[in-house]
């Protein structure tokens, strides 16, 4: 019997969290390759190769959740570090730092020592992925230059005009190809073409089971609580290409489709009003954020962030052009009128009575189209909505009062609009 | 005035007055202007359409309000103006505007033109992997794209000829200003800080045949007088731009010579040429793309900046390097620690300071400038 089986939905999260950080440990500790990963970049290539993988977004997110990052965003301040330039690229400059330092010295550096951040090794390749930002290039060149090791660089181009034309997807699917050579020199043996249909065909068990768990906010009362996602994007993230996310998600899709049955809601009988969630959650005050909102009967039901992992594709396409589109389509990787499409959507899906925008000091792309974004739904679909100002990681930026008093205005919005239904 | 003085004058003139230099040029040719947003983009092809390309890189001193419906604090200072100058209607006569999208600032930018003329933006997105020849194919479909799109908004037919033409006009100012640098090392007694910003702000906004004329004249009575010794200090600055001219009056106050600059608005814009061959105008064009280097926004991850920097320090003997960092500028913020770090390393003495063109108050800037001269 395997050490999982039976094993709840929420324990396999932490199980296999903790397993990915310790695979990576453990493969160091072999003398094997670790890659440091974008969180949106194509994981299939490196785990084709047995690729140990980190995903310093996850990272940093989870040291933000758990309090440390300031101490690792000081570090990265002494490097040079501006403070405009986004939370997690510092926070993982700063971690990165001290385990450079401690390489070099021999000795852990205090604030590493001090540290909540989850124990993961140094890198010896990085990959990266602009399908998210373009931030996530600079960072990495740096990772490279600083430690002096190869980067693999995915460009999807911005999709100024949709739907996604060929010549980009014939781009990406190029870059996969040089990707894989890269990966070919870098690990000293060829590519296993038979593995890699294994892997993407993996890939979309997973993403299928992930989109299972999405699904089930369509509900009126909603048997999912949309935060739940947030917790759960650390293993689609990171474990995506292996069996540790399918295993967990199907549980949890399991988990919620059985509550369905029995007419277990994720707030009981005191849903109210759902809202859509947009922008990359709060993680340092990610139990704030839920709070506030499940005090006042608003439940999550639609959010386009967690839903940026739905990298469907057809694992069977050997020119590789369905998982280029896959890749890019990432809809703030999108002119505005396809965002927009996204967003609404996801709303008319979710029976949802308005919007909460993160107005997220350390994402421009996730932040400057706020405006337009919000009034064109507003315009089509009447809802309410309002923006808050945060950090996905810097807690300092995040006012709590701020943003309870936004809610409780959406609150009342929605609940009037619903009154006059 | 003396010829020198003469051209200076004429350039500044243009710089300081875009308006007119497109109004001017709108009357005597019958035709109007196509805006180019930074930082790159294939102006040869506006050039070819007999449209005169105008560069928009904010505008100094104007206090941001309408902008603030649109756009939070912390986008960048120069984005902020441009936004700010839309809400006016300030491009409105625009019959175009070229938008590239190397960062995540532009990328949203590139969706909420705020002017009348919303419906002629022409977005174009640079590959950057861009050492692969795919991306080369990619940047040429773009390119394919633009020029379609450029033709119809303007109902002109872009032709080869028309289009190598240009790229020949354009490679010689990329040439002629590459010389202008160098001159302008060898000269700072005749060509002050501002004098330069200005030679280099005024090729936005006119013609290039009619710039490089004027250049090429300007270097040609400058050359003619005897190098002298220099009796201040020669530093290399790098950055999106550098201004405003109250900034660079502070260089020529403290006798601080810009020998060399990595400037966005300025050498970045002459650095590579569209070299000649056998293949078509639009995949060479493509092809300089690939070979740009040292720009914050053209992906490197072999991370040169620091190294052609140096270079650059030794090559113009500069005392030091002056990083005028755009506010809020993550592309820029994020080469500063590795190339800082290499500065350090090889003991080049460097400062930065930050540019916000909101900022009409420069004290500060020059109280950092004075104690970074008695220190060099």
């Amino acid at each position: 019997m395997s050490l999982t089986q039976g094993m709840a939905a929420k324990k396999l999260l932490g199980y296999y969290q903790n397993k990915a950080d310790q695979d990576a440990r453990d493969a160091k500790a072999r003398g094997e390759l670790v890659c440091w990963s974008a969180s949106v970049a194509p994981s299939e290539f490196c785990v084709t190769m047995g690729i140990a993988m980190i995903y310093p977004e996850t990272h940093a997110a989870g040291i933000g959740a758990r309090k440390g990052a300031i101490d690792m965003l000081d570090v990265a301040t002494r490097k040079g570090y501006n403070i405009d330039c986004c939370s997690y690229g510092r926070v993982n400059m700063g971690y990165m730092e001290c385990l450079k330092e401690a390489a070099i010295t021999g000795r852990k550096p205090e604030v590493l020592v001090n540290s909540p951040a989850a124990d993961v090794p140094l890198p010896d390749l990085v990959i990266t992925c602009n399908n998210i930002c373009n931030t996530l290039l600079k960072w990495y060149e740096n990772l490279a230059a600083e430690l002096d090791i190869p980067c693999i660089v995915i460009d999807v181009p911005f999709n100024h005009t949709m739907p996604i034309p060929e010549y980009a997807k014939a781009y990406i699917a190029d870059q996969f190809r040089n990707a894989i050579s890269q990966l070919e020199v870098i690990c000293g043996r060829p590519f296993d073409w038979k593995k890699f249909k294994e892997v993407k065909d993996q890939t979309q068990r997973s993403v299928y089971h992930w989109n299972r768990i999405a699904d089930m906010a369509k509900y009126k009362p909603s048997p999912l609580n949309g935060f739940d996602l947030f917790n759960y994007m650390a293993l689609i993230v990171a474990c995506r290409s292996l069996d540790y996310a399918e295993i967990t998600f199907k549980a949890f899709a399991d988990e919620l489709e059985a509550n369905l049955k029995a007419g277990v809601y994720a707030f009981k009988g005191a849903e109210k009003t759902r809202f859509q969630w947009e922008g990359i959650a709060v993680w340092p005050h990610l139990g704030h954020t839920f709070k506030t909102t499940k005090n006042l009967g608003a439940i999550m039901t639609g959010t386009a962030y967690p839903d940026l992992w739905n990298l469907e594709y057809d694992a069977n396409d050997e020119s590789l052009h369905s998982m280029a589109e896959a890749y890019t389509k990432i809809y703030i990787n999108t002119c505005l009128s396809n965002k927009v499409d996204v967003l609404l959507k996801i709303m008319e899906k979710g029976q949802i009575d308005g919007t909460i925008y993160h107005l997220n000091r350390s994402c421009k792309l996730m932040s400057f189209l706020n405006v337009e974004t919000a009034e064109i739904i507003k315009g089509v679909n009447g809802k309410p909505y309002v923006s808050f100002d945060g950090d996905q990681t810097d807690p300092n930026v995040f006012s709590p009062a701020q943003y309870e008093t936004r809610v409780q205005a959406l609150v009342e919005m929605m609940e009037a609009n619903l009154a006059a239904e | 005035m003396s010829k020198v003085e003469a051209i200076l004058s004429q350039l500044k003139e243009v710089a300081a007055n875009p308006k007119k230099a497109m109004d001017d040029y709108k009357a005597e040719t019958g035709k109007g202007a196509v805006g180019i947003m930074p930082i790159y983009a294939p102006e040869e092809m506006v050039h070819a359409t007999g449209y005169l390309p105008m560069g928009i890189w904010g505008a100094q001193g104007k206090q941001i309000s309408k902008a603030r419906t649109y756009l939070p604090a912390f986008a960048c200072s120069i984005m902020q103006q441009v936004m700010e100058l839309q809400c006016e209607g300030a491009y409105d006569e625009l019959a175009a505007v070229l938008f590239s999208v190397p960062c995540d600032t532009l990328k949203c930018l590139s969706q909420k033109w705020k002017g009348a003329n919303a419906d002629k933006v022409i977005v174009f997105t640079h590959p950057q992997n861009r050492g692969l020849e795919a991306a080369n194919k990619f940047l040429v479909t773009e390119y394919e794209l633009v020029k379609a799109q450029l033709e119809a908004y303007l109902g002109v037919k872009i032709t080869n000829a028309a289009l190598e033409n240009s790229i020949a006009i354009y490679n010689e100012n990329r040439a002629v200003m590459r010389e202008f640098v160098k001159v302008a090392a060898d000269y700072p007694q005749v060509i002050s800080a501002v004098d330069r910003h200005a030679v280099f702000k005024a090729r936005q906004f006119m013609l290039k045949e009619k710039h490089t004329a004027l250049v090429k004249e300007l270097i040609a009575e400058v050359k003619a007088m005897p190098v002298q010794p220099w009796d201040g200090k020669k530093v290399v600055v790098t950055g999106i731009m550098l201004e405003p001219n109250q900034v660079l009056e502070i260089f020529d106050e403290f006798k601080l010579a810009i020998v060399d600059d990595d400037l966005a608005q300025e050498s970045r814009q002459i650095r590579v040429d569209v070299l000649d061959g056998e293949e078509g105008p639009l995949y060479r064009m493509a092809k300089a793309w690939q070979q740009m280097y040292g720009c914050s926004v053209a992906t490197d991850t072999k991370k040169g900046r620091g190294k052609m920097l140096i270079n650059k320090v030794a090559q113009t003997e500069a005392d030091a390097v002056i990083v005028a960092m755009m506010k809020f500028c993550d592309p820029e913020e994020w080469d500063y620690p590795v190339y800082y770090r290499e500065f350090e390393e090889k003991g080049i003495k460097n400062l930065m300071i930050e540019v916000d063109q909101e900022v009409t108050s420069f004290e500060q800037v020059k109280t950092r400038l004075q104690s970074f001269v008695e220190m060099l």
